[in-house]
């Protein structure tokens, strides 16, 4: 399948093994990706916060140049944040052919158009609504046994529900726990999951930001997830760069390794944890490298028998 | 009719005994509300169960509670849509969060809410001199403040307010809610200093952690969150409000780093937040200060090589032509008289009015 690809800033710049592990990845998955390299920040809510209009249409901008990827079947993100800022100025964009035509009449000089109705969805959506549970299941070739994986969504992927088409038939905000299921994992249920890491208040009330994050990477460990993962890279940033420092304000050490979506597809289509900047987090992710060393043995030692 | 089973959080504070489950099953057609359920339950079977409600027909804003952990009113809630969202079939009831419990069901509005809304004057302060007639204002103006003008009052959004949990002086959504009906207000007076006050608080307008959990909490649509994000652009954009929490600093650095980067530069952001919209914001004590604490993540993220210097110092950036047109998007939109707004649930949706 092929997408137009648009990565995020964050993927490029402080998580850059984000970026990494979504190219290993593509290719066990049969996605083709072209990436969107022209586009802006999609301003992550503070842009719209300054300047509703501005934010829409600078992503009316990538929108428009996603469409004119040839044969692409959809747009594709790799961050919660993204897909929430996007969704929220195309949901403006398409409600209202006047106000596209005022925005589209800004693009005009690059020849560029936004077409009402872009399909644009986050890595965690396409795995389950466009390659499917069944075939992400068979093309697993080390299951995630005994992992004990807590999902951290991010905010941005799981509300406004509406906004995000999220109901009864298409349960987006509990698609986390059905790929970790379908990747052999164990999902483990904790208080913290669907709420908020901080990060967006980092700079205005740090305690409260790092109290946030320390606390849900706490209930994650009191029901004895030995990783969480998550599809924003800002969420990351808070649970995992800035772990040592919630770890002070929350008073209790957490070593909670925090993995990105695409690094725990990878780690069961059999990818080693180095191949996925595993190395590259704040907080070493233990507890995962060695359930993968003692899954190597483990195949190594059958194998020799 | 059909059967249906209700999961009751208890809960009497003055007993000494800890909160427990109680089931009840009732006999009822399944488009009636939670809130009759309940109330059959305590008619039949238990007269001791604490619940707060009035008119039953979503307008009072007394019966609001947490459906399957989800807030809302019992009685804007059918009992065949609450069923289908409880995982074994039960459906659960409980007290609203982020406020203490009197008993069972009704919490103490009085202590969190009404206390968080006293605290944004929440009346028009008219401006002088009072026309001797009606004042005369745009349409426009009064049609943008009926979103937040729809608010009950009936506590939802407070209940899962993530700031809130835990930051407990935050001001919170609805209170901020009812301070933008009075900010988007021409009527009123106090429109600058209303702003520099949510502004300067530390647990005002910039301790919005942007959740979006007040937005579904509403049962009315008023989603307080974007009434906080009209506030933030009226006190930032509009007024020019500095402010001692780095709301406005924050703001202005991210706008002009996309402007002149075209994509976000996490490096430069984080001093420029603290030290002010330029590139020599990291020598700035507040910057210097804030790098200095945050030395601990910065040391590791270097060492994993998550971070490296040149990614740090040498940001990504998009090639020049995108940048130029990055550069007239921002010209053009921002060199517009008026800036331009489109609230849907003003405007409504095309497909709405064919």
């Amino acid at each position: 399948m092929k997408v137009a690809y648009w990565p995020g800033c964050v993927s490029r710049g402080f998580t850059p093994e984000l970026h990494g592990s979504m190219a290993k990845i593509a290719p066990l998955l049969d996605i083709e990706l072209v990436e969107l390299d022209r586009g802006a920040c999609c301003g992550a809510g503070v842009i719209a916060e300054h300047n509703q209009e501005l934010a829409d249409t600078l992503n009316a901008r990538t929108f428009a140049l996603a469409q004119q990827v040839d044969g692409a079947a959809l747009m594709m993100n790799i961050c919660s944040t993204c897909q929430g800022a996007q969704s929220e100025c195309q949901e403006r964009l398409d409600a209202n052919a006047e106000y596209r035509a005022h925005v589209n009449a800004t693009l005009a000089g690059e020849g560029l158009v936004y077409e009402q109705g872009l399909s644009n969805k986050n890595l965690l959506w396409l795995l389950v609504e466009e390659i499917g549970l069944d075939a992400l299941r068979s093309r697993v070739t080390r299951p995630l046994t005994d992992l004990r994986v807590g999902p951290f969504y991010g905010c941005y992927i799981v509300r406004p529900t509406d906004r995000l088409d999220i109901d009864e038939d298409r349960p987006r905000d509990s698609y986390l726990s059905l790929v970790i299921e379908a990747l052999g994992g164990t999902v483990i249920d904790y208080a913290g999951s669907h709420k908020c890491c901080g990060f967006p208040i980092i700079t205005m009330n740090k305690e409260a930001s790092l109290t946030q994050a320390g606390r849900h990477l706490g209930d994650a460990a009191d029901a004895e997830a030995d990783c969480v993962v998550t599809p924003c890279p800002l969420c990351h940033l808070n649970l995992d760069l800035q772990q040592p420092l919630a770890e002070k304000v929350v008073g209790r050490e957490l070593n909670m390794p925090v993995l990105h979506l695409p690094q725990l597809v990878g780690l069961a289509l059999g990818l080693a944890p180095s191949e996925l900047g595993l190395q590259r987090h704040v907080v070493k992710p233990k507890s995962v490298i060695d359930w993968s060393t003692s899954v190597v043995a483990q195949v190594g030692g059958s194998a020799g028998a | 009719m059909a059967e249906f089973t209700l999961k009751l959080r208890r809960y009497d504070p003055e007993s000494g005994e800890p909160a427990y489950w109680d089931e009840h099953t009732v006999d009822l057609e399944p488009h009636r509300s939670v809130l009759e359920a309940i109330l059959q339950a305590r008619a039949l079977h238990d007269g001791s169960i604490g619940i707060r409600c009035s008119c039953r027909a979503a307008i009072c804003g007394s019966c609001g509670v947490r459906v399957n952990g989800k807030p809302g009113l019992a009685c804007h809630t059918h009992l065949d849509k609450a069923q289908r969202g409880a995982p074994d079939g039960v459906i659960e009831v409980e007290p609203m969060g982020n406020m203490p419990v009197i008993k069972d069901l009704i919490v103490d509005m009085d202590a969190v809410h009404w206390k968080k809304i006293q605290q944004v004057t929440p009346w028009l302060a008219a401006k002088q001199p009072v026309p001797e007639r009606e004042y005369l204002v745009e349409h426009e103006a009064m049609v943008d403040v009926t979103q937040s003008m729809a608010c009950i009052q009936c506590g939802a959004c407070v209940s899962d307010c993530l700031s809130m949990e835990v930051d407990p002086d935050f001001v919170g959504p609805a209170a901020l809610a009812k301070a933008y009906r009075f900010v988007g207000d021409p009527r009123d007076a106090r429109t600058k200093s209303r702003l520099q006050e949510l502004a300067d608080d530390p647990h005002g307008i910039y301790d919005c952690t942007h959740c979006f959990k007040c937005i579904d909490a509403c049962p009315k649509g008023v989603a307080p969150m974007s009434q906080i994000m009209r506030l933030r652009r009226r006190a930032g954009s509009d007024c020019h409000i500095e402010d001692p929490n780095n709301g406005e600093r924050h703001e202005r650095a991210f706008v002009s780093l996309v402007r002149d980067f075209g994509l976000l530069n996490e490096a430069e952001l984080l001093p420029r937040s603290y030290g002010g919209d330029s590139a020599l914001a990291k020598f700035k004590p507040a910057a210097a200060k804030e790098l200095a604490s945050s030395l601990p993540a910065i040391a590791k993220a270097l060492l994993r090589r998550k971070v490296t210097p040149s990614t740090a110092l040498r940001p990504h950036k998009l090639p020049a032509s995108d940048l130029k047109a990055i550069k007239h998007i921002y010209d053009t939109v921002e060199g517009r008289a008026e800036r331009v707004e489109l609230n849907l649930y003003i405007s409504g949706r095309d497909e709405d009015l064919l």
